[in-house]
This record gives structure tokens, sequence and C-alpha cells, in this order.
């Protein structure tokens, strides 16, 4: 439940007349709090219930849960030691930018860890604390660590601009997990993560409901379109298996973005199946910085894609999913290719070496373009003036394509070749500069809304410059969360909730279907 | 006094080189579990080693986030550079003769580090932001080496030290064969400060001069669809 009054004091900053950056203002958002996760939450995924009754017992565990992953993870340790506090990632986070408070400065996040870490675990907080800002870790340290790490949306837009790519995201989830490990997880996250193991996606949606869901589907669209388009579920020997955010089986816009998917299949000539098992492509195992939690997780796509038989694996429109998709898969569950282990070779050898293993939505829709095989009524998009939206993690996390950089070209290719109206926002808004939603990385929480409305303030002054100067009505994104978060809080900024949509939405409206005469 | 030294520069270079070849070790045997490059990224181990020598060389990234800092880093880093190749004429003989070119250049060199430091310096000072992060340590490094820096200077364009006698020293140092060292208050402070700067390299933030080299965001190759990536802690996960 939002505690009401919460609601009441969501606000959005006012626009900026120049992109300065804001004058400091010293614990704006200490307020702002996720929710705690209940000890059932907790426990139903194997942490610790609630903090230990003992401070002692608690710091203990939070020193040793650091000094192991310092062990496991090298960006941890390098990052921890290698900033100079030169200052150059302090105006590039939008939590910043969007809520003044410095702790949301992305070197202030980290130090509020560092200044942890030099104290215990190098000679310089040892002996001079105060010299080099150490601290020991007390509840308060704690508590503020579960504030501010958590109003940051792993986004990664800081470590573009750093000297050393220090990526604020690694201590976020390093905290993260520090926090779990002593049982003071998120509420937000470990629930949904509780549910993809009982149910099989963030959503809880059980398998009958998944098939109505998709014997409606094919019944909207023979209503629309009078052609038989298919969204199969669970089909034993189907050629690709497409593993997509839960939220594309309802929620609005997504629904409209699964409907251009199966449309491209259809007219593609492509046999597709969904799975029940995998009916989420998310993976909050990445938010909380959990390895066990990230492979479990990931390791469902990778039993369904055995049991099916499937030859690709296709990912819908997620942004963290393509993450863990791209840069993870690989690691966790032998989803591509090059391995010589007998656990990813299993695999390996079922799917079809032509393509990539797994495949963006987008990649295989503009494969499918280039070789002629998909054609389009542009026109039938002429209605609209369409911006695009580049989702943090695609654009600083992950590839599309065969060069660096196709993340961003591809699905800007896939529009143009949709549709006549496109327009950019700024450059220094887009690409691998890209703004965060605001909602990214275990956010998008009704307790959270006022930082994610504050947090969208760069999007939307971007955003604000192209509906002014070009009309556009539309801007296309490719993240199940972006699509959440701006249906939310685009109406705060003055906009129709109904500017945000997916790019195969865009597909979806222009595409012919071959046999309609 | 010159024995003083020469025990106080013993003692630096052994922590000095110890202190770094740990942290070296430490940070190559940690492993990098996961593929995380900060893309657009090279898919190539040769693309790899050109975005790190843009980084190392031309501190790309610094430039694409804010020119001041980027101005003040790029003159006193270029200054440093330049100087302490100028300085390598005092640890050789005959002097290389890529030295013995550069030394016009280093001359001058050291107005820059001043300089930039001083840019940097004030930065702490008058940019809010970058004032919330100082910390006491951010200040005394740079005091350390605008000290270093001035003492060096002022040995140069001021009083002159007798830099044979340096020479000398430092040759003798390096032989375990101690020769006098120059009688002189300038180049005692400046000394006593580089075997500071030594000492306190390996447990600092001047980690980032190895750090940059070990940073996954910058040192891996974005292929992950290609390649299976798994560090040994995570590949015992696979046993059960
Ligand atoms: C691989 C070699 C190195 C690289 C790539 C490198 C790069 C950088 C960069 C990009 C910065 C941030 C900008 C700035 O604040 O100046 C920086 C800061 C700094 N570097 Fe280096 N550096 C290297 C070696 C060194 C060495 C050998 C020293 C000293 C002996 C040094 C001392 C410093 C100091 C003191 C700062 C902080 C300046 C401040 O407080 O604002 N660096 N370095
Ligand atoms: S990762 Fe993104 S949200 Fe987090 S500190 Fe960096 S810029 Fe801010
Ligand atoms: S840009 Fe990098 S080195 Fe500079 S303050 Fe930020 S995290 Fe530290």
């Amino acid at each position: 439940m939002a505690a009401p009054d919460a609601k009441a004091k969501v606000e959005a900053p006012a626009f900026r007349e120049f992109a300065t950056v804001p004058a400091i203002q010293p614990d704006a958002t200490e307020n702002i709090r996720s929710y705690v996760a209940s000890d059932k939450i907790q426990e139903a995924i194997g942490f610790p219930g609630k903090l230990a009754e003992d401070w002692r017992e608690t710091h203990d565990k939070a020193i040793g849960r650091m000094g192991e992953l310092l062990e496991r993870y090298r960006s941890l340790k390098v990052y921890l030691d290698a900033c100079v506090h030169c200052g150059a990632c302090t105006d590039k986070c939008h939590y910043f930018i969007g809520t003044n408070d410095p702790k949301n400065m992305p070197v202030a996040r980290q130090d509020l860890m560092r200044s942890v870490y030099r104290r215990y675990f190098t000679p310089a907080g040892k002996w001079f604390p105060s010299l080099v800002g150490a601290r020991d870790l007390t509840r308060e340290v704690l508590d503020e660590w579960f504030t501010y790490y958590w109003q940051c949306s792993e986004c990664r837009r800081c470590s573009v601009f750093c000297p050393y790519g220090i990526d604020t995201a690694e201590i976020t989830m390093a905290g993260r997990e520090i926090l779990d490990s002593v049982g003071y997880g998120q509420k937000y996250s470990n629930e949904i993560i509780g549910k993809v193991h009982k149910i099989g996606n963030n959503l809880g949606l059980p398998g009958p409901a998944l098939e109505d869901t998709l014997n409606g589907l094919e019944e909207d669209v023979k209503e629309d379109t009078d052609v038989d388009v298919k969204y199969p579920l669970d089909v034993q020997g189907a050629e690709v298996l497409l593993v997509t955010p839960s939220a594309d089986f309802f929620a609005e816009p997504h629904i409209e973005s699964l409907i251009g998917y199966g449309k491209v299949f259809h007219a593609a000539g492509i046999s597709w199946t969904l799975s029940t098992k995998a009916s989420e492509a998310g993976n909050f195992g990445m938010f909380i910085g959990n390895y066990d939690q990230l492979r479990k997780i990931a390791l469902r796509v990778r039993e369904a894609a055995l049991e099916l038989g499937v030859k690709r694996i296709v990912v819908g429109e997620c942004g963290h999913a393509w993450r863990v998709a791209y840069a993870f898969w690989n690691t966790l569950t032998g989803i591509g290719a090059g391995a010589n282990d007998p656990f990813a070779v299993e695999l390996q050898k079922q799917l079809d070496p032509h393509y990539k293993q797994p495949s963006h939505i987008c990649e295989v829709t503009w494969d499918l373009i280039q070789a002629g095989r998909l054609k389009f009524d542009k026109e039938a998009n002429d209605g609209r003036i369409i911006t695009f939206h580049d989702s943090c993690n695609v654009a600083r996390a992950s590839r599309m394509g065969d060069y660096p950089g196709g993340q961003f070209d591809i699905p800007r290719n896939i529009i143009k070749a949709v549709a006549n109206n496109y327009f950019e926002m700024a450059p220094d808004t887009t690409r691998e500069k890209t703004f965060c939603c605001g909602g990214g990385g275990g956010l998008l929480t009704d307790e959270l809304l006022d930082i994610r409305v504050k947090g969208a303030l760069p999007r939307m002054e971007a955003l604000k410059r192209v509906v002014d100067d070009h009309g556009v009505n539309f801007m296309a994104t490719i993240c199940a969360i972006c699509k959440a978060q701006f249906t939310k809080v685009l109406p705060y900024y003055g906009f129709k909730m109904g500017l945000v949509g997916g790019v195969h939405q865009l597909v979806s409206t222009a595409i012919h279907l071959g046999n309609e005469q | 006094m010159t024995t003083l030294f020469a025990i106080l520069f013993y003692l630096a270079t052994a922590l000095f080189v110890a202190g770094l070849a740990y942290k070296i070790l430490d940070f190559a045997r940690t492993p990098a579990p996961l593929s995380i490059p900060t893309t657009p990224a090279p898919t190539t181990r040769g693309g790899v080693v050109f975005r790190m020598c843009r980084e190392v060389v031309f501190f790309e990234s610094l430039f694409k986030g804010n020119l001041w800092i980027w101005t003040f880093a790029a003159l006193f880093h270029f200054g440093l550079a330049l100087v302490a190749v100028r300085h390598l004429r005092y640890f050789t003989e005959p002097v290389w003769s890529w030295v013995a070119f550069a030394q016009p250049f280093g001359m001058y060199a050291g107005f820059a580090i001043v300089a930039g430091l001083g840019g940097l310096w004030a930065r702490r000072f008058l940019v809010e932001r970058i004032r919330y992060i100082s910390t006491v340590s951010d200040h005394l490094m740079l005091a350390l080496l605008v000290l270093i820096g001035l003492s060096g200077l002022a040995m140069k364009f001021l009083t002159h030290t007798d830099i044979v006698g340096v020479k000398a020293f430092f040759l003798g140092l390096m032989r375990f064969d101690i020769q006098p060292l120059p009688d002189d208050p300038l180049l005692g402070v400046h000394l006593l400060l580089v075997a500071t700067l030594m000492i306190v390299f390996p447990f600092s933030k001047l980690l980032h001069a190895p750090g940059v080299f070990f940073s996954p965001s910058r040192n891996q190759a974005d292929n992950p669809r290609e390649a299976r990536h798994l560090a040994p802690w995570a590949a015992a996960l696979e046993k059960h």
C-alpha cells in the first residue's frame, strides 16, 4: 500500500531554461525510501528475514560479505581504489539533476561504501580515518546505504564519463547484495524474484492465464486484420523461442509490441513459441547484484530451450533483460556460442549457429527487412511524429548487430523503415549519453514515485524540445520498464501518457501480413 | 645527512615497488565474472588496446565528461610525464639519446605541472559539488605535488643546485655505493617530498594509475555472445 500522503508530495521539478548544474541541497531525498522486504519475502529467496537484534552481528556479517565480494569482483575492488575524486561524474546522474541531493552524485554514492571500505580494508583508513574520509559501519550508515542504493537505477551513465570507467552500478549492486545478506532487502525487487521462482514470471501470471491472454490476443488481431496471426505457447519443436518481459502480456502499451512480434514471425513465416517456464525475460537478480539469483532466474530459459528443442532464442523489448541476455546468458546458462565445456555445449549444439544466440527482436526484424522479407505501409504511421529514447541497459551495456553502436542504429533503422516522421532528441541525451527514464534498476515501485518523477527531468526536457519544435507525439522505446515508467510520469510533466510506445508497436501498425488480399 | 637520505630512498623504493606490485597482483588475480564493458565497446583485443591507449594518453572519457578538468588534468599529467622523462638523466650514464632530446621540453613542463595542479585545486574550492566530495587527503595530495613542483622549479630557475653531485648520489644508490648528497636545503625538501610521494603511492588514490588498466568496463572486449566468460568461482557452481 502506498502511503496516501506520499502520493500528494510527488512533484515534478520545473524545466530548466538552460541545462545548468543545480546547486546542491544536502539530504533533499533522504526521506524517499523503498519499503523494506518482510521476513517472508526475504526468506522465500534464501536471505535472512531481518536484521539481527545485536548490531555487532549485523556489522560483522556485512563487513564479511563485503570482503567476499571484494574477492569475487574485480570491478568492485578496482573501482573502490581508483577514484581520484576528480568530479567529472558529479553532474551526470539524472537523480542528482532532478533532486539536487549531493548523495545522488555518482562519486558521492560510491563514497557511501568507499568510506567503509577504506576503514576496514585499507591501511590508510585503518590508521588515518579522518584524513581519507573513512568511517565505521554503523546502523546509520546502513540506513543511508538502503536509502541511496535504492535511488540509483544502475544506468551506467556515470561510467561513460569517468576517466577510469568507474561504474557506480557495480557499487550499487554490491551495496544491495550486502544489505540482502544481513536481512535488509527491498520489498519490490525481492517480492518479484520470489514470484519468478514460484510462478515463472515477475507478474505472477500462471500458465492458464497466459494461455487465455494469448488466445484473446489472437482474436483481437483477427478482428483488426482479418488474418490468423498465432501467439503460440509451449510448442515443442518451434524454431524460435521468444522470451519477453511479462508486462508484454497485459500492460499498455507493452502488449502492442507483443502483437508486433507475432506479426513479424507470421509475415516472415518463422515458427515460434512462447514458454510458460520462461515467461519472463526480466531478471531482477541483476538489480540486487546477487549472482545466484541472477543465474537461477536465467537458467529457466535454458531449461525451456532444451525442453522445447528450439533452434533460436529471441528476446523481446526490455532493456535490462537484453543486458542479461546479451552479456550474461552465455556465462550463466550457455546460451551463446564459443564454449567448449559440456554444460554449455549441450545447449550450443542444439542452437543454430547461423544466428546470433540470443538475438534481439530488433535484430530479427531488421535482418528480415534487409532481406526484403517484410513489407510495410509506412503511411499507416503518418499520424505519428516519432522520436526514440535509448534505454540505458541497451545503450551502455549491450550491443545489437555486428559493430559497436549497432544498438543505436538498428532500432532507428526499423523506425525509419516503417514510418515517415522521425526526429532525434538532443545528442547529449541520446545514444551512450542517454538519460535513464528514472524508473530502472528496481525503482519502479509506487513508494519511490517522487524520485522517479524527479529523475525523469533530463529526459522530459529533451522530449519537450522535440515536442515543441517538431510536434513529436510518439516516443518509441524498447524497454518494458521505460514504457511503464513513462506512462506513469509523463502526466506530471504535462504530457499525455499515450506518448510512449514500443518500436514493434510501430512495426505492428505498418506491416503487411502477406495473406490479406 | 647523506646516509639518512640514502636510507630514506631505499625504504621508499622498497615500499613503492612492493606495495604497487602487491596491488597490481591483487587486481590481476581477482576475477571479473561477468562481461561488463561500457558499450559501445571494441569487439576485439586489438580494439581494447586501442581504447585503453586513448584513455591513458588522451583521457578520452574525461574529455567527454568535463573539459575544464580535462584541460588541467592534461596540463598536469603531460607535464609530469615530460618531467619524469627529464629526470631519467639522473639515473642513466650515458644519458639515453631520447632522454637528452626531451630535456628542453621537460624544462618548462614543470610550469605545466604547477598550473594544472593549481587549476585542479582551485576547483576543489570553487566548485560546490567538488568541494562536497573532497577529503583532506585530496587536498594533501595536491599540496604534496605542488610543493614538489615548486621546489623543483626553484632549484632550476632561482638557485642552482649541484646537479652533477645529485646524479652521482643517485647513480651511487643504484650501485650500493653511497656518494655524498650536495648540501642544499631546497634539494633536501624536494627529495623528502618525492620520497613521501613514493611511500603513499600504493596506499592512496594514486592507484588510479595501475587501476585504469584493470577497469573491467574499459578493458573487456564486447564479445559475450561469441565467447563464454567464466570465472573459476562461477564455474564451480555448475558442478552441482
Ligand atoms: C597511467 C598513468 C596515469 C593516468 C592515465 C592518469 C590519469 C588521471 C586522470 C584522468 C585524472 C583525473 C583528472 C584530474 O583530476 O586530474 C587523474 C588525476 C590525478 N592524477 Fe593521474 N594518471 C596517471 C598517473 C599519475 C601519476 C604517476 C601521478 C602522481 C605521481 C598522478 C597523480 C594524479 C593526481 C594527484 C590526481 C588528482 C588530481 C586532483 O586532485 O584533482 N597520476 N589522473
Ligand atoms: S548508475 Fe545511473 S543512477 Fe546510478 S549513479 Fe550512475 S548515473 Fe546515477
Ligand atoms: S569521474 Fe570517476 S574518478 Fe572522477 S570522481 Fe567520478 S568516479 Fe571518481
